[in-house]
């Protein structure tokens, strides 16, 4: 009896799991959905519009904009996210139950953001274009950290990798044009990515230590040269910026151009990085032996893989898409060099990686999330809305600790992530 | 074992791996164990003096017009670095009092770490556990008015709960969830920075009057007094000897510290001796937070101007890595690498004010200290030295899954 018994909750407790989520994640719908109508509704004043500027002042079609009640925007929200609950309780799509979150999340936003600028206009597409721009340096993080534990090689050496670059741009640049600052950022990247690829293969340093000691060098390093050469030769700290390229027609399409087509290469650079790696870890011979080799090394290096050189190879290239990124800060966003100017990028791609479950497009879509988190920040602070800027600024970190610990699915890394292989 | 030679014959069986061997120093005579942090840290002085000549623009610059005179030049400039650098560390009474004020954040932030790796468990969060752990020393030191040994002994413990709690919450999470401390500790590390932002803004915490971030200032009574007239040491070292030996009677003479190194040597061993992993998790993780609280409250109640700004915790999260790699996650050797590097931190600051070499090179040093003895086979190589039988890397983390 007893053992019946026992075999049934089993099995009951293994079709729950998901359940259990889908309980937890209605029930927060509907908890927000309570929240958003008294917080976004009730408390806000009936007479209040709210409005969203849809073009730039340098936009060709100027005067495009979405003006809403505020209050009204707050209770229509509020019961969509109630619906969107009640959805979620009912169950029946289980695995719908992320993406229901995710446009809850959307709708969220929304209402959040029609209530900080109540009574207020502000530019909603310099919001979407900024975050586009701030979520680059965090993409190319994560996509680097994504190359290197494709192969199982974890790297949180990644904001090292990204200061150094953006120092050695911002030298190379000011000596010799943009252009060899670009190529000088690139190669130092790559090298930080041997150092540690030779550091955790060769050696079989542990790599957490590996990378965290990277981090250490490359802070003491470029701060030590920033305030022993820079602050002697100031010429050295006046890199070259690269200019917005618009691509022509595209740049004009209202909301759409001043978002994606109206940058410097490097953000074109980031979307076609993130497809190209995609296709190549899922279409390509490469992908498929990098992707074994941080699954079961053991097994690719039965069927002849060489374990070791596919790691070199990849943590090698991530460190040029660091290198990528490092540039990105110092030619393109802000072009002059300060101490530790990238002040925890890196991590946030760590963090973005994760979240992005180390798959090249869910890594854009978190580095996107977070470059919003990033630019709703400053713009918070322009519109005077009573919520502390630094709450926002925690965001991407308490999401990432949220996904570690399962409450939105388990996020699973390569199964040999961080284990040195021993080549018998 | 007294012998220095090579162990060549007391391999196998010995029931436990060699890397653990290397770690703790266990089973090799002491000059076999300190060959490779002598060598580490005789190599980033090289290192670090390299550095020095190639950053100095003024003497590069002459080399193309007397090259004797500009090696001359080099030779002398670094001589003057660590001279200023030696003299500020141990050259008189003031610079001792001062390498032993800088060394108390730094062992007990490296016993925090220490005993995170004996137990398998990696706290890259120091940092953060510092800021909480702090914070909450800080309120109790400016919110009460009492007798000091009352005040002081109040303001630690709060400091201790604080940082245990941030500590524990990553112990908890990798014990109910699985979650990786190394992500957690380094996410709350970051959260805990933007919320002591956030804190020092509020009215409660801000000073009265300010604008800017910064804290209310600690009472009197709860400053930590200084050891000796003139000198900047002050009672916290002593609390922190005392948490080294606490530490070591944790570690090695009592029940719980062996089953933090079971945990440590082999979770599935410890899990089918009965012990409670989730347990173990969240009291190490606890009381590595604790030792961090005490360090962070060490940076409020023991330096002026006894106020905290963000991030006060420097980079000591991170030398504290340094500090119990070099100290082989032993106690003792915490306390011995803790002193050389408050030492190096002392004598950097003179070599910055005297020398003109900025302090950044410190953290040079120290990264280059990690990996070499994190590599011995680095060190080696470059001195050309045989490597004892059965030496392996240092692996202490495992991959984010487990």
């Amino acid at each position: 009896m007893t053992d019946v018994a026992v075999s049934t909750t089993k099995v009951k407790a293994r079709t729950t799991a998901e359940e259990r989520r889908a309980t937890f994640v209605g029930v927060a719908l509907v908890a927000l959905g309570a929240f958003v109508f008294w917080a976004f509704g009730l408390n806000v004043a009936g007479d209040l519009d709210s409005t969203f500027k849809l073009s730039l002042p340098t936009d060709r079609f100027q005067g495009i904009e979405w003006t809403v009640n505020t209050q009204l925007l707050g209770f229509v929200v509020a019961g969509i996210l109630a619906f969107l609950g009640g959805v979620v309780l009912r169950r029946s799509h289980l695995k719908w139950t992320n993406r229901i979150l995710a446009v809850g999340m959307v709708f969220f936003v929304l209402a959040f953001l029609a209530w900080a600028a109540g009574g207020k206009s502000f530019s909603f597409v310099g919001m979407l274009r900024s975050t586009v721009i701030l979520s680059v340096p965090v993409t190319l993080g994560a996509l680097t950290g994504l190359m290197c534990e494709r192969v199982a090689i974890i790297n949180i050496a990644i904001e090292g990798q990204l200061l150094t670059a953006a120092f050695v741009g911002t030298i190379l640049g000011s000596s010799f044009g943009p252009w060899v600052g670009l190529f000088g950022a690139l190669v130092s990247g790559a090298l930080l990515g041997a150092v540690l690829a030779v550091l955790s293969i060769k050696y079989r340093v542990d790599q957490i230590i590996a990378g965290v000691v990277i981090n250490i060098f490359a802070l003491g390093l470029t701060s030590f040269l920033a305030s022993r050469v820079l602050a002697e030769a100031p010429h050295f700290n006046s890199p070259g910026r690269f200019t917005p390229w618009p691509i022509p027609i595209l740049s004009d399409i209202p909301v759409l151009g001043p978002m994606f087509f109206d940058h410097s290469f490097f953000v074109y650079g980031m979307f076609i990085l993130v497809v190209v790696i995609h296709f190549g870890l899922f279409y390509t011979r490469w992908g498929l032996r990098s992707r074994s080799v941080g699954e079961h090394p053991e097994a690719a290096d039965t069927v002849g893989i060489n374990v070791y050189r596919t790691r070199y190879r990849n943590v090698i290239l991530g460190g040029l898409i660091a290198g990528f990124g490092g540039a990105f800060i110092t030619l393109a966003q802000v072009p002059r060099f300060e101490e530790n100017i990238t002040a925890g990028i890196g991590f946030i791609g760590l963090a973005a990686m994760i979240f992005g479950r180390w798959m090249p497009f869910g890594v854009l879509g978190a580095g996107l999330v977070f470059g919003f988190a990033r630019g709703l920040q400053t713009k918070l602070g322009i519109l005077g809305a009573p919520i502390p800027s630094e709450f926002l600024s925690m965001t991407p970190y308490i999401v990432t600790i949220i996904v570690v610990a399962g409450v939105v699915g388990k996020a699973r890394p390569p199964a040999a992530d961080g284990q040195p292989y021993i080549k018998d | 074992m007294t012998q220095g030679e090579p162990p060549d014959d007391r391999i196998p069986d010995k029931g436990y791996p060699e890397w653990f061997e290397r770690v703790t120093g266990v089973g090799s005579s002491i000059g076999q164990a300190m060959v490779v942090p002598v060598l580490a840290f005789v190599t980033a002085l090289i290192i670090g003096g390299i550095i020095i000549i190639l950053t100095d623009l003024d003497t590069l610059r002459l080399y193309g017009e007397s090259p004797g005179e500009a090696a001359k030049q080099s030779i002398i400039g670094v001589w003057e670095a660590y001279k200023a650098l030696f003299l500020g560390a141990v050259g008189s009474q003031r610079a001792i009092s001062d390498s032993l004020f800088s060394a108390t954040p730094l062992i007990l932030a490296g016993l925090a770490v220490a005993i995170g790796f004996r137990a398998g468990l990696f706290n890259i969060g120091v940092n953060g556990q510092m800021l909480i752990g702090g914070m909450a020393a800080l309120w109790v030191g400016f919110s009460f008015s009492l007798p000091m040994f009352v005040h002081i002994t109040l303001a630690l413990f709060a400091g201790i709960i604080g940082g245990a709690v941030w500590g524990g919450l990553a112990g908890l999470l990798k014990g109910k969830t699985g979650a990786h401390e190394v992500i957690t500790t380094i996410m709350l590390n970051f959260i805990a920075l933007f919320l002591i932002a956030y804190l020092l803004k509020t009215s409660f915490f801000q000073a009265a009057g300010r604008q800017d971030p910064i804290s209310k200032v600690v009472a009197e009574s709860a400053r930590l007094p200084t050891l000796f007239e003139g000198g900047r040491v002050h009672i916290g070292f002593l609390v922190a000897l005392a948490a080294v030996f606490f530490t070591y009677w944790l570690l090695f003479k009592s029940s719980i510290g062996f089953e933090f190194r079971a945990v440590g040597f082999n979770p599935d061993a410890g899990r089918y001796a009965g012990m409670s992993v989730a347990w173990v998790y969240v009291s190490v993780m606890a009381i590595s937070g604790a030792l961090a609280g005490i360090a962070g409250s060490n940076q409020l109640l023991g330096l002026p101007p006894f106020q905290a700004l963000p991030g006060f915790s420097g980079t000591t999260g991170f030398d504290a890595i340094a500090l119990a790699l070099l100290g082989r996650s032993h106690p003792f050797g915490v306390l011995a690498a803790g002193l050389l590097f408050g030492a190096l931190r002392a004598g950097g600051r003179s070599m910055q004010g005297l020398a003109g070499i900025p302090l950044d090179l410190v953290l040079i040093m120290q990264a280059l200290i990690i990996v070499f003895i994190a590599a011995p086979e680095l060190v080696r190589s470059i001195y050309r030295l045989k490597a004892p039988e059965g030496e392996e890397g240092v692996q202490l983390t495992t991959g984010w899954g487990g």
